[in-house]
């Protein structure tokens, strides 16, 4: 590995971009490749170029035999990240273990009172209206939105602005009533059928969760599950009886 | 992936201390090995490892092929069978193989 291979690496990593090292086993040449970039020796070949897009697509390292040659293919996809609407109850506790699971959270409130550090120890506070927020840190794929606010003044802007983008997942919390009245008040700004189909509404996995901590374990438990199933990890796709 | 990255820290660190560096990585399994494609190791000039290419049952004959690499600068491709008997024996009930591959930081 050449140094400046490691240099480029730790890069991606601060802006939080996905790169694919590709490395020729016979000679350790090698080449990174972007969503929309290449460099070095290996960065030219077509093949792996194609080869490597695909692994990021599903975020899984792998060996192939490209024209004869053996060559490893080492995806760096950003760590998951979690962006909580709402610096309400249930964030306080979603917060602390979605950090457990290795998860980078930021909460994003514009309401000041409940936006404060102090609230949320560790963890990134952004006291912004969340669509604002979004654009400025940008929601790639590797990326789970919740709101939680219940206040549609400020989750509908964050589930339209959510609906955007790449974002692995999206859940917003509210009864089933709530649900079918904000995809009411979504398909009113553009937001079709399909695309609202992406939101988990109820928000988690239907374990009777009733506490907040409760409620933040099957957020988490739907998070993981979508994330797995996303990197197939699971296998067949498993039927949630209603 | 967070390991990753703690590793390439690491080998970083060593680089601009002046240090010769190798970099190991798990690049194919079969079964059930103990760390996942893409797991990596980094060793320095001294022996001093970071990051991890199995439960610890490889380590020492990685780490011996990374010093070599430092000073012959050849890349290597390791294959380690881990038996049932003998992932017990160190205490893993993994079994699998893996496949390494060991180059030199330049």
């Amino acid at each position: 590995m050449k140094i400046e291979t490691l240099a480029a690496l730790q890069e991606a990593r601060t802006k939080r971009r996905a790169v694919t090292l590709a490395t020729r086993l016979s000679d350790a040449a090698e080449g990174l490749i972007y969503r929309d970039a290449t460099a070095g020796e290996l960065g030219g070949n077509a093949e792996i170029v194609a080869a490597a897009h695909r692994a990021m697509e599903i975020g899984r390292s792998e060996t192939l035999d490209i024209g004869g040659q053996k060559v490893f293919l080492n995806v760096y996809v950003p760590p998951p990240r979690l962006v909580i609407v709402g610096a309400v109850h249930i964030a306080q506790t979603l917060a602390p273990m979605a950090t457990m699971l290795e998860f980078d959270v930021t909460v994003v409130d514009p309401r000041g009172a409940w936006a404060t550090s102090a609230r949320f120890p560790g963890v990134k506070v952004i006291k912004e209206w969340a669509d604002e927020a979004f654009q400025e840190m940008g929601l790639d794929v590797s990326t789970a939105v919740v709101t939680l606010t219940h206040d549609p003044k400020l989750d509908d802007p964050a589930l339209e602005s959510a609906l955007k983008s790449e974002a692995f997942y999206i859940g917003a919390l509210g009864s089933r009533k709530t649900h079918a009245k904000r995809k009411e008040r979504l398909a009113e700004v553009g937001i079709t059928e399909e695309m609202f189909a992406r939101v988990q509404g109820p928000v988690g996995l239907n374990i009777g969760a009733k506490s907040p901590a409760e409620i933040a374990v099957s957020i988490l438990g739907q998070i993981i599950e979508v994330r797995a199933r996303r990197l197939g990890a699971l296998a067949a796709p498993k039927v949630v009886a209603a | 992936m967070s390991d990753a990255l703690e590793v390439l820290d690491q080998v970083g660190k060593w680089k601009e201390a002046g240090k010769g560096v190798a970099v190991a990585t798990v690049i194919v399994t079969w079964g059930s090995s103990p760390r996942p494609v893409g797991s990596q190791l980094g060793v320095d000039d001294s022996g001093a490892m970071v990051g991890s290419v199995s439960g610890g049952c490889i380590e020492g004959a990685v780490v011996k092929e990374a010093l070599d690499a430092i000073k012959d600068g050849k890349p290597r491709l390791l294959d380690f069978g881990v038996s049932d008997e003998q992932a017990w024996d160190v205490g893993l009930a993994c079994g699998g193989k893996v496949q390494v591959f060991v180059e030199k930081v330049n």
